[in-house]
């Protein structure tokens, strides 16, 4: 029955969800001032205080970079997450992009759990399934280990 | 010497952590009967009442301030109301402080109580809010708040070398040092097994290394110089707050910090030496102009066994990397060069979030006066407190008698 669900982002504007089997990136966004980056995006005020530009503008970030730090939940969190019964553990990792300067905090592609992972770590951009209901599967943006030579 | 800057402490006073449910009001006007008592004041004597807010309880929460005047009898004074997250006691604090040494009043109460729910702390409301980043980061994430305090914990083992037994052995020692306060909630001594056995809730971290949430209230009565002078005829042994810090980070805040979803980023700014952590403390020592070379005691916030191993480095008891070494010496018990977490910390306490940065200060006060009982510091002259509260908030307060 899931091919039947049409997959949509579960929070807009924050990662693309490619049809034709390129890579998905997260998209950040950028100051026209200063040039820093920002994720979430948003579309305006620029976060360093030394700049006064007031507009950012929507762009893809790397794709890749290494472990700032990790862990593995072992108990179901807490609505408004939707965890499935019985609760399957998976690990978060915060992952540090390769030219941005910023840590990101995402869920890790389902199997990977936290004895698979160490600080330091290369890992890449993923798309998984956060919840699903009868009409949609629900994306978002994770992190894999990254493919060999890869990072 | 006391000086004009000095904010003297005549009295303190907790309602015991637990877990009973009731309404949080009942545990703050026991905690502030308890100050006033102390102080050997009245109500009637107070000019000003600084509350912190608990946001579980709806507008009475939110308006500690006048919900604590109202339900100690209204007399007409000024109050005001602080939400800082776990560093909401210290605004409170900060609040009476600036209204004392501008000399807008003479004495104060200071005065925060929680009631929590079971679990895990969830963003408060219902529906969906997809424009707030607290909201996003359970729902896109599962980001609970013990996955934050894991993040550190594996950064402390992948780049220092920390092991599961460092961990356990802050909550056994906070164990140790909690068992005869009678204002704790858990009141039994842990062992190394005992942690290790407990379940893996976030990795690396067990149940028994995270702090529970509890119930419970403090409340401090706080004067000007002359004031005290007035009303106790001498200062002598008098415990006065010498600093409150309350600083924010600086652009860019490279550490991902409960609730971020990511950090600032270091493209175009670097990141500064001095990290956002480590200016909480150094805030207040410059207030203070002392070093964390006068220190007697601290009490950190040990939401996690972990960080309170990054505490003993943010507030420079250690060098970075070295707070495992410092932990194994045994400096941080009772009995050592600089006892850390006498109280027996959140270990013990579990978090009431509005009371726990003033039940901090309180057992300052306890330990500089010589009132600890078992788990007295002995000649302790000069304490430290440091928390952080979410959504960047620091908060560190230096005593000294």
């Amino acid at each position: 029955m899931s091919s039947l669900r049409t997959q949509v982002p579960a929070v807009e504007g924050w990662f693309t969800t490619p049809t034709d089997g390129s890579d998905p990136v997260l998209i950040g966004a950028q100051c026209g001032g200063c040039g820093t980056y920002v994720f979430p995006p948003r579309a305006a005020w620029c976060p360093n205080p030394a700049c006064s530009c007031t507009e950012l503008a929507p762009v893809e970030l790397s794709s890749r970079g290494r472990i700032w730090s990790f862990t593995e939940n072992r108990y179901a969190p807490p609505s408004p997450f939707v965890a499935t019964d019985p609760f399957e553990p998976y690990a978060l990792a915060a992952v540090e992009l390769e030219q941005e300067g910023l840590i990101v905090l995402g869920q890790v592609a389902k199997g990977v759990l936290a004895a698979d992972l160490r600080v330091g770590m290369a890992m890449q951009l993923d798309l998984g399934v956060l919840r699903s209901d009868d009409e949609h599967d629900y994306l978002v943006y994770t992190w894999a280990p990254a493919s060999e030579g890869a990072a | 010497m006391a000086t004009d800057d000095d904010l003297m402490i005549l009295g303190v006073g907790m309602h015991p952590w637990g877990k009973w449910g009731r309404d949080f009001t009942e545990y703050g006007m026991v905690a502030a009967q308890a100050a006033l008592a102390d102080a050997g004041l009245a109500w009637t004597d107070i000019q000003f009442v600084a509350g912190a807010d608990t946001i579980r309880n709806g507008y009475p929460g939110f308006i500690a301030g006048s919900t604590f005047a109202q339900k100690l009898g209204w007399t007409g004074i000024p109050v005001s109301s602080s939400y800082a997250a776990c560093a909401s006691g210290n605004q409170s604090l900060q609040g009476a402080r600036a209204q004392i040494l501008a000399g807008f009043c003479d004495v104060a109460m200071v005065i925060g109580a929680d009631t929590t729910p079971k679990g895990f702390f969830a963003p408060v409301g219902g529906g969906e809010r997809k424009d707030d980043p607290d909201w996003l980061r359970f729902h896109l994430l599962g980001a609970t708040n013990p996955v934050y305090f894991a993040l550190f914990a594996r950064r402390r083992m992948d780049l220092f070398g920390a092991t599961a037994e460092d961990f356990a052995q802050i909550k056994v020692k906070n164990s140790r040092h909690g068992l005869d306060n009678p204002n704790a909630r858990f009141r039994k001594e842990s062992s190394i097994d005992d942690v290790l056995n407990s379940p893996v809730v976030s990795d690396p971290l067990r149940l028994l290394d995270i702090c529970a949430t509890s119930d419970g209230a403090a409340a401090m009565i706080v004067a000007s110089r002359e004031f005290a002078e007035r009303h106790l005829g001498s200062l002598a042994g008098v415990p006065r707050v010498r600093a409150v810090s309350t600083v924010t980070p600086r652009y860019p805040q490279n550490v991902l910090e409960l609730p971020d979803i990511a950090t600032d980023s270091t493209a175009v700014v670097a990141a500064a030496e001095r990290g956002f952590k480590d200016s909480i403390a150094y805030s207040a020592y410059e207030q203070a102009g002392i070093g964390p070379e006068d220190l007697d005691l601290a009490e950190v916030y040990d939401l996690s066994t972990a960080l309170e191993l990054d505490w003993y480095e943010h507030i420079g008891l250690c060098e970075r990397g070295g707070a495992e070494d410092l932990l194994r010496s045994g400096a941080t018990t009772i009995g050592g060069r600089i006892p850390v977490n006498p109280s027996g910390g959140l270990a013990c306490f579990g978090e009431a979030i509005p009371a726990q940065a003033i039940a901090q200060v309180c057992e300052l006060t306890w330990q500089l006066r010589g009132q600890a009982g078992a788990r007295q510091v002995e000649g302790a002259r000069v304490g430290i407190t440091a928390n952080q509260g979410l959504f960047g908030h620091g908060s560190s307060v230096i005593v000294s008698c």
